[in-house]
């Protein structure tokens, strides 16, 4: 634990100079959009990685928090960093309210996948119809830059904001993983019957990691609509944070500590290298994007932090794989 | 009330809707019932056998229903040798590295579409493009006709297949049971590897009915691919006559919702409808327990 | 297309290359020495979503911004500057926001100065405050919300109108053609996308319509994309307005039209504000019968103009359709060009300076000479055509106009 503790301090630290050794702003906003989608993993990473509770529907608790901070503002006048609490706590309530509904139910595997992925595209709709977020037209933040509305004028003051919630998720994850709860949640992915036998509340364990993971979720949504300050419901609830949000962890390495930030940080160079080779013809990087995440899969099975812990045990002499 | 006049045409459309639905929605079943995987690439094979289906259309003149004995085999081949090639080999057999190795070959083939055909929406015109059925109550297009015709015969052929035939045995064997069928000396993989290559054959066919009456796009795939999973949910996975039962019922929901609820909320019906069957009966309406 | 996409290529791969290593070399301040050199090229940021499901508007937007920096270059490049040569730098925003702010990063660093792009409102949001920060000239081409010039960032320019003054023209335009036919119609019904632009769109319409002698019978919004429009046009069939005002994209337009011939539904006119086809050369050539009559309030040019003419021709031989993104792009490219030539160096600043005093007159838009107030071209506004014989003919307003209107529909 402690040194898993140093891990983080460390990480922590070396991100924190970035902004100040790091000359390229260019580098320093992908440094900073890393960290976020490795937020929105590492929340994924509790209910998929260590409860092993797939969701396909993340980007529901992504958008509500988003939408719950942009509305409290444009609507109600709430600052937003009073807002940004408010968000983590409607996005967990929704987390519980899609848990409640299908572990009561007892859902599990591609079932439970399926139907997070239902309870987004419902509010996606939703947030299509109904006046509060502006229907399709979208939520528009006004434009006013300063520390105190939660807007930065320059990216530093953001860059800190996201390494902060990434820290917090992962100082979060640490006491997870060393908590009395984290063992029964990993019971619970284990073997859902033998933890029953054991006396683990299988309901209650699974209830409490789909609302944690939806809440980190909703403070990435929150964080999303203060930098880009206009949402939309594609934006919002559409697949494509869902997807980015299980990438991350599942590459990176599930129900690790630092599997959704290798995940994130690998994604995005790969995406960056692509780009590289083809980035000016039209869909030609993506697919090679593609290409490469396959082969991500197939050379690494267990996810980066999986291979690099069989290397470092089989470095060690242990000799045995992992 | 408006509604109520044209509620028996509207009927008679969410049926025909359906029964597409069902179609792409057949191969997914199978793929889904006998490997257990969800198949993220499913929406961009049916956009790939689209464009097979427009470019023999354009090039050589081929009517898109006299294209299913060029297009269903060839696609079966592809999807064979996708599932032996690419997808058993990357993933390894572990649940969540399929849906990766899904995903990552939906992307390739949906950008390298891009690339290639450009993002342009191409649509063809056929003699019987605009032509209709008058039934009386309501003008149903003949292409949506034949689709509901199509998607009748598939269903009869894949359950003859599964039923009658040694291959149909071999996939129900390996659906049920992994481990007891590879002790019977079934070839895992090669099954596999078949069911994979039927349920992109029955895309395949999916896209020959389908194209007379929409339009392909490299994007066409994400179109139907929710719906599809939605149907084989409420049809139970691995059910071929749920996908026909299922597509009809989700067709005639989203046609009744958009009636009474708007077109926009109306959309709402099918993911509700979706969240019941999986919270109260996730075997689907005729799917078997587990 | 690939050829122009081919066209350049150096800027990214060698900036990347370079940012990448100064980035974990140097260490200190990057990009000190952004090349704005008198006698090099001037840099332009050309950002659209060229992938994802906006892919067809950007890949369109991008061909005529390449289409116009070639021409430019042929014929001397910037003369002020020596005649220094335009040389694009590509961004894919990917149909995403945050991507899109990202490009903005990118060729920031790649010394741009100014952008043109992004297509999409959802994404020039997002792409205008990035540029922003970097006091980047950005030239918005389509991104009709209004919200995109009215945030009071002093680096955004839009060349073409915004959705209030689109919906307020196609009002004006239809209460004058609804007049000159002896006042016909009086009932309408709207079926309109769901995001951002149909939803804005109806609600103006809904607002507006009534004092002008128009009863709205129901406005029917629908998702994107709308797999079936049986639904929709029985509601039509069994309410027979006068009038239909689809606003939709492409794919759904298509598929509504040929569901209204299928149903043998005939209006007065089908009067399309925004209509993804009803001015696309490729829907009139491939759906000529569902097509006849069509009207749509939507970007157009001057069709006497000889450089929108040429242009076409090349375009097509480019076997490209030449639509509203890509004419709107590459007016908003000389419209950059003529700016430059004032400012006479590609200093942001004065980029910006040079945009936000200028007279453009030059261009083949129906706008009239350029002036921006807060960003947004005043003189820019819609037009109204219609299908006639397989043309897109330009009918309102009338000193543009190359045919005169029909309407109401004739008996098929």
């Amino acid at each position: 634990m402690r040194r898993q503790l140093l891990a983080i301090v460390a990480f922590l630290a070396a991100m924190a100079l970035v902004p100040h050794l790091v000359g390229s702003e260019f580098w320093r906003n992908w440094v900073m959009m890393a960290l976020f989608y490795a937020l929105l993993g590492q929340a994924w990473n509790i209910l998929g990685g260590y409860g092993g509770q797939f969701s396909f529907g993340h980007a529901a608790f992504f958008g509500t928090g988003a939408y719950c901070s942009a509305i409290l503002h444009v609507h109600y006048g709430v600052n937003p960093w009073i807002a940004l609490p408010a968000a983590g706590m409607a996005a967990g309530l929704v987390g519980a309210f899609i848990g409640f509904l299908s572990f009561r139910y007892g859902l599990r595997g591609s079932y439970f996948a399926l139907v997070t992925l239902a309870f987004a595209e419902v509010l996606r709709i939703l947030a299509n119809t109904v006046p509060i977020t502006g229907k399709g037209v979208g939520l528009l933040i006004p434009l006013d830059p300063g520390a105190a509305n939660m807007q930065f004028a320059d990216r530093t003051g953001y860059f800190y904001l996201i390494l902060a919630f990434v820290g917090l998720a992962l100082l979060l994850t640490l006491w997870l993983e060393h908590s009395r709860f984290g063992a029964r949640l990993v019971a619970v992915r284990e073997n859902e019957d033998a933890a029953r036998a054991l006396g683990v509340d299988v309901f209650r364990t699974k209830l409490a990691a789909i609302t944690l993971s939806g809440a980190l979720a909703g403070l990435g949504g929150s964080y999303y609509a203060q930098l880009f300050l206009y949402l939309d419901p594609g934006i919002a609830y559409g697949p494509a944070i869902s997807v980015e949000a299980l990438l991350v962890p599942i590459v990176g390495g599930m129900g690790t500590l630092f599997g959704p930030l290798l995940g994130s940080f690998a994604l995005h160079g790969v995406s960056e290298l692509a780009k590289l080779a083809f980035g000016e013809a039209a869909g030609l990087d993506l697919a090679l994007y593609g290409v490469l995440l396959v082969l991500m899969v197939m050379f690494m099975p267990n996810g980066l932090f999986g291979m690099g812990r069989t290397t470092l045990a089989r470095l060690l002499g242990g000799g045995r794989d992992a | 009330m408006v509604e109520f006049q044209i509620l028996l045409p509207a009927i008679l459309n969410g049926l025909t809707t359906g029964a597409v639905y069902a179609l792409i929605a057949l191969g997914l079943t199978l793929i889904y019932g006998v490997l257990h995987i969800i198949n993220f690439a499913h929406g961009s094979l049916l956009m790939l056998a689209m464009y097979a289906v427009f470019f023999l259309h354009a090039g050589l003149g081929i009517d898109p229903y006299l294209a299913l004995p060029v297009v269903v085999p060839g696609f079966f081949a592809l999807g064979y040798l996708l599932q032996r090639g690419v997808i058993a080999r990357a993933s390894h057999g572990r649940d969540e590295n399929i849906l990766l190795v899904t995903l990552g070959v939906s992307i390739v083939i949906e950008n390298l579409a891009r690339y290639f055909w450009r993002s342009d929406t191409r649509t063809i015109e056929t003699p019987y493009s605009f032509e209709t059925v008058d039934l009386g109550v309501a003008f149903i297009a003949v292409p949506k006709v034949v689709a509901f015709a199509g998607a009748l015969l598939v269903t009869l052929a894949l359950w003859w297949v599964m039923s009658r035939t040694d291959l149909g045995r071999a996939i129900r064997a390996l659906a049920k049971e992994r481990q007891g069928a590879r002790l019977v000396g079934i070839d895992v993989d090669h099954i596999f590897a078949m069911s994979f290559g039927i349920g992109t054959a029955c895309v395949a066919a999916a896209a020959c009915l389908l194209l007379p009456s929409f339009y392909v796009s490299p994007g066409v795939g994400h179109t139907f691919v929710l719906i599809a999973f939605t149907v084989v949910v409420l049809g139970g996975m691995g059910s071929f006559a749920g996908a026909l039962i299922g597509g009809l019922i989700i067709g005639v929901t989203e046609s009744l919702c958009g009636l009474y609820l708007g077109e926009s909320l109306g959309q709402i019906g099918i993911f509700l409808i979706f969240i019941a069957i999986l919270l109260f009966r996730p075997t689907g309406l005729l799917g078997h327990r587990a | 297309m690939s050829e122009v996409k081919r066209k350049k290529s150096i800027s990214r791969r060698a900036f990347v290359a370079a940012a990448g290593g100064a980035a974990l070399a140097s260490g200190i301040s990057g990009f000190p020495s952004i090349v704005r050199a008198q006698r090099g090229p001037v840099r332009v940021g050309i950002l659209h979503p060229v992938t994802g499901p906006l892919a067809f508007s950007g890949n369109q937007a991008r061909a005529g911004a390449m289409m116009a920096i070639e021409t430019i270059n042929e014929i001397g490049g910037i003369r002020s500057m020596g005649g220094a040569k335009l040389e694009p730098v590509l961004g894919d925003a990917q149909s995403k926001p945050d991507v899109g702010a990202a490009e903005v990063e990118r060729m920031n660093e790649a010394g741009v100065s100014a952008i043109v792009g992004p297509f999409a409102s959802g994404i020039a949001l997002a792409t205008t405050q990035a540029a922003a920060k970097h006091n980047i000239a950005h030239i918005v081409d389509v991104g009709v919300v209004d919200q995109v010039v009215t945030r009071g960032l002093a680096n955004t320019f839009r060349f073409g109108p915004g959705l209030s003054k689109i919906v307020d023209t196609a009002i004006e335009n239809l209460v004058a053609i609804n007049d000159g036919a002896g006042k016909p119609a009086r009932t309408v019904m709207i079926v309109h996308e769901e995001s951002a632009f149909g939803t804005g769109m109806a609600k103006v319409l809904n607002e507006k319509l009534p004092g002008r002698g128009f009863q709205i019978i129901e406005t029917i919004s629908h998702a994107n994309p709308t797999r079936d429009f049986n639904n929709i046009v029985l509601k039509i069939r069994a309410q027979r307005p006068d009038i239909v005002i689809p606003s939709n994209y492409y794919d759904e337009f298509v598929l509504f039209s040929r569901t209204m011939a299928q149903q043998k539904v005939r209006p007065k006119a089908i009067y399309a504000i925004l209509g993804g086809a009803a001015s696309s050369q490729r829907f009139v050539k491939e759906f000529p019968d569902a097509a006849q009559y069509i009207m749509d309030c939507n970007h157009w040019y001057d069709p006497r103009n000889p450089v929108a003419q040429e242009l076409k021709k090349k375009v097509e031989a480019k076997g490209l359709y030449f639509t509203y993104e890509l004419f709107l792009n590459h007016e908003c490219v000389r419209l950059l060009a003529e700016a430059l030539e004032r400012a006479g160096t590609g200093d942001r600043a004065a980029v910006i300076q040079a945009l936000a005093s200028s007279g453009f007159a030059n261009h083949f838009m129906p706008y009239g000479p350029t002036r921006f107030v807060n960003g947004q071209n005043q003189g820019a506004a819609p037009v109204n055509t219609q299908v006639q014989n397989r043309e897109i003919q330009l009918i309102f307003p009338k000193e543009f106009a190359s045919a005169k209107p029909v309407f109401p529909m004739p008996a098929a």
